[in-house]
């Protein structure tokens, strides 16, 4: 996708092709000749393995759909059916459900990696927006997904999710009402959730064509931060960042086949597995965990108005980053004082996140409290002082220079995960 | 470069594009599985019986296994003989009336209802050979099923069926 | 960066710590349910044919009268990783049970159950069950094993993402059944409610379902409550997750796999970069407008 190719047409037919489709070029100049910065490190291969995740999951959502029933009267039912007499059922849906959870992982090691490395900075803001519209769109078909096997979770978080638009003043509850199609979370509800959650994702694949398009026009952010200037900044894409990229892919799916194999409901709740009763709400509702640190945000706040606003500004506020952060440095490495803050930033995320899995009570509370002002103060007090008081720590002149003054071998790039040493 | 590096180089990219390859092919595998009748419609496919007593002479009944139509055919003495009295190595599809009927139950004639052509179901004592005629494409089966005339290729099939008792039979 | 990630876990520790009274006041009302060993455990775990044909029996003999096992048909009493009985065991079962159908003639009838149904329901419909048990409807028990569970706390709930631990609900149902006891003395048990030690807020509608001596085995395996809670437990982990044994055999296979193909990969991924260590030259030259800025 980055202008005009490189690519030479070997065969009379692919000559007949490339004058009237260049599609062997594009893919030629996107993913082989492509260059990539030479110091990229085994936290870029996400992208990758976000990509993967993504075709993952629309392959075996296809494949569900065809045994699956979107009917209140036998949802529940039908997704047993898939777990019992489906031929390798448990496995496709086992997949299915865990690949929602390893998605959201991918994403979150993406999303830390690019604020740690400065990712946002210009010129790639577009790139990163784009990035966080698919974060969004990945929060709506999860939550539109985890209430199609109809079970008590999927009932009652429908319930709380689609309530925070009756938060909205004066058409709060006209909304809702048309949310759901009825007066109540029913099977109108369940069937349009449905439609969606099928929908979305290949808005979603959509919005990955842009974001890769974004990315190869502005090329690939790397650790140290700086352009490539030369040839000595760069290798081709393939097979240099694919084969690295094959690796972590196939490390990360042993991380996936754990979870599927092993331990395939530890992610999901017990509730679930009660078909849904609208008469009966879970003693404890908790969302799935990666939205936990926002609704520990929501429930922070003590007034519904305000607590649904700072969670969806809890979001949005990422979009602003570009601009928030006024730091002329790209990289951690070279921004000490930002190293530091970005990791007490991950652990008030992770702290969050526990939080949100625990009732709304006493100490949970006040500590949710802290950890929502200190997740907006990253953002809107600290990143905008940081860079204007903060000395940095010389840039490389080049990104081979940086590499060569790490004395890190090319053929080892920094931090080496540990299933590389295991393996 | 020996040319023993680059050949352990090779086995190396090879060994590792075999190993992704069957991977891959083991990928397709639950894939194309869950496609095949799951285990709850194979066990909805057993046998069943049919009771043959209330089946007038004359009468054909329609009974489904396995989601198709069986016809069974309580026959006449006419329709027997119809069925017999025709020439055998003239038919379409030659098949002695006596093949399709197990041996001293000539009336009862137990089909599965669905024409060879395109699969509609034909409709009984229609046609000009007093068996069963295919609205669809007009194909038209004589009273032993057996296909005489129109664009089917073969006579209608038999299902696997057996007498438990005399007015009694187990199709599958 | 590991190293800060495995800090920033580190540093969200304490906040454990400092919430944990209130968790801990949870657990003195409703003691944790003692962890048992379970031959479908970890990642080797097979189910014990025996044990679940006596939980079976169990079903059959108590649990059935209140209870449904609607998601359960009887032809998978003789699938592969299961109870282990023979397809015409499994039909002789389903021949005991009288299944409501429709006649050729249109006639609501009871016919004889074939392996192709599932077990039917003791009631006619919830609001029947609810009726003829104090109000509440005994549940359905096919995915029971799955559909409780207990709070582990920090850190167990990490923990058990590497030992595997998964047997929450068997432990929290075999100890339900031993559970029942004479309500303290200072506790208002409400009409209806029978004490249950291990049961969120102890009042449960369940009268003590198992006793002593009340089912009895074909196979010498003594006929106590112990036996009795840990072979129903097993049987309803079964109806829960019917192909456990299938998952985790195929799991092994799956895992070996990875291994290889990963340790494959990272040999090549590893040659390929050294080429560029050792041949920079060889890296291909583009003209300098292909870069940015």
């Amino acid at each position: 996708m980055s202008g005009h190719s490189t690519y030479q047409p070997q065969s009379a037919f692919m000559k007949w092709m490339e004058r009237r489709l260049p599609i062997a070029g594009l893919v030629y100049s996107s993913f082989i000749a492509y260059p990539t910065p030479r110091n990229l490190n085994y936290w870029w291969t996400f992208g990758g393995i976000l990509s993967f995740m993504l075709v993952a999951q629309i392959i075996t959502g296809v494949v569900l759909v065809m045994h699956y029933t979107p009917h209140a009267d036998m949802a529940f039912n039908s997704v047993e059916h898939i777990m019992r007499d489906v031929n390798y059922g448990w496995l496709l849906r086992y997949l299915h459900s865990n690949g929602a959870s390893m998605f959201f992982v991918a994403v979150y090691i993406h999303m830390f990696r690019g604020l740690y490395y400065g990712s946002y900075k210009e010129p790639r803001e577009v790139l990163w927006i784009l990035g966080v519209i698919l974060y969004l769109l990945m929060m709506a078909t999860g939550f539109l997904g985890y209430t199609l096997p109809w079970g008590q979770m999927s009932f009652w978080g429908a319930t709380v999710i689609t309530n925070f638009f009756s938060a909205i003043p004066g058409v709060g509850e006209t909304v809702v009402t048309w949310l759901w199609g009825g007066f109540s979370v029913g099977n109108p509800t369940l069937q349009r959730f449905f439609s969606l959650h099928y929908l979305l994702p290949f808005v979603i694949a959509g919005v990955v064509v842009l974001h890769v398009w974004a990315l190869h026009a502005v090329g690939q952010n790397n650790p140290a931060g700086i352009e490539p200037k030369t040839d000595k900044d760069v290798v081709a894409f393939t097979p240099y960042a694919t084969s690295k990229d094959a690796f972590m892919m196939v490390a990360f799916c042993m991380v996936y086949a754990w979870f599927v194999f092993y331990t395939p409901n530890y992610l999901g709740h017990a509730d679930n597995y009660i078909p849904a009763n609208p008469a009966v709400t879970p003693a404890h509702i908790v969302p799935e965990w990666y939205y936990l640190p926002f609704y520990a945000i929501l429930r922070a706040i003590p007034d519904k108005l305000f607590g649904v606003l700072a969670m969806v500004a809890s979001i949005v506020v990422l979009a602003f980053l570009p601009w928030l952060d006024t730091s002329k440095v790209r990289s951690a490495r070279y921004r000490p004082l930002y190293r530091q803050f970005f990791w007490v930033f991950v652990a008030v995320c992770l702290g969050l996140g526990w939080l949100g899995a625990k009732p709304a009570e006493g100490g949970y509370v006040l500590a949710s409290r802290i950890l929502t002002f200190y997740y907006f103060a990253h953002f809107l007090i600290i990143l905008p002082i940081l860079g204007k008081i903060e000395k940095t720590k010389p840039l490389p002149n080049s990104i081979a220079d940086s590499v060569l003054s790490e004395g890190v071998p090319i053929g080892a790039p920094a931090p080496a995960p540990r299933a590389g040493a295991s393996a | 470069m020996s040319s023993a590096h680059s050949t352990r180089r090779d086995f190396l990219y090879i060994a590792t594009g075999t190993v992704a390859a069957v991977g891959g092919a083991a990928v397709l595998v639950p894939l194309i599985a869950q496609m095949n009748p799951d285990a709850s419609t194979i066990a909805a496919g057993a046998a069943i019986e049919v009771d043959l007593t209330p089946i007038a002479e004359g009468q054909v009944i329609k009974v489904f296994w396995r989601g198709k139509p069986i016809f069974v055919s309580h026959r006449t003495k006419k329709e027997i003989d119809e069925a017999r009295s025709v020439n055998v190595a003239t038919l379409p599809d030659p098949q002695s009336d006596q093949a399709r009927v197990k041996p001293g139950k000539d009336q009862w004639l137990v089909l599965i209802g669905i024409c060879t052509h395109l699969g509609c179901i034909p409709i009984a004592h229609q046609g000009d050979y007093d068996g069963f005629f295919c609205p669809c494409h007009g194909s038209q089966y004589d009273t032993s099923g057996r296909i005489r005339r129109g664009p089917a290729p073969a006579n209608l099939p038999l299902p696997p069926y057996d007498f438990v008792s005399d007015s009694k039979i187990k199709i599958g | 960066m590991i190293k800060r990630a495995i800090l920033a876990l580190v540093l969200t520790a304490p906040l454990g710590a400092f919430a944990a009274p209130a968790s801990a006041q949870d657990a003195h009302s409703t003691p944790v349910p003692p962890k048992q060993s379970w031959s479908f455990a970890g990642p080797l775990g097979k189910y014990q044919p025996a044990q679940l044909q006596r939980g079976f029996k169990i079903y059959k003999e108590v649990c059935s009268s209140c209870h449904s096992l609607s998601q359960v048909s009887f032809r998978s009493l003789a699938d592969a990783g299961g109870p282990g009985y023979s397809p015409a065991q499994a039909a002789a079962v389903a021949a005991e049970y009288k299944i409501k159908d429709i006649s050729d003639a249109g006639e609501p009838i009871e016919r004889a159950g074939r392996p192709a149904d599932r077990f039917p329901a003791p009631f006619a419909n919830e609001k029947a069950a609810a009726a003829a048990n104090g109000g509440v409807a005994p549940p359905d028990l096919s995915v029971m094993a799955k559909a409780r569970t207990y709070e582990r706390g920090f850190p167990w709930f990490l923990v058990d993402i590497f030992t595997q631990f998964q047997e929450q609900g068997p432990d929290y149902i075999s100890a339900l059944l031993k559970g029942y006891e004479d309500a303290p003395k200072d506790f208002q048990l409400p009409s209806g409610g029978n004490y249950n030690k291990y049961f969120a807020g102890h009042s449960i509608a369940m009268p003590k379902p198992l006793s002593d001596g009340q089912v009895t085995y074909d196979d010498g395996s003594p006929a106590t409550l112990d036996q009795y809670s840990k072979d129903i437990t097993a049987f309803l982990m079964w109806t829960a997750e019917p192909h456990l044994m299938a998952r985790k055999r195929l799991g092994l296979q799956v895992m070996f796999f990875l291994l290889v193909l990963s340790g494959l990969l990272y040999f090549t991924k590893k040659k390929i970069w050294t080429q560029v260590k050792l041949h920079p030259e060889q890296l291909q030259a583009r003209p300098p407008t292909e870069y940015k800025h």
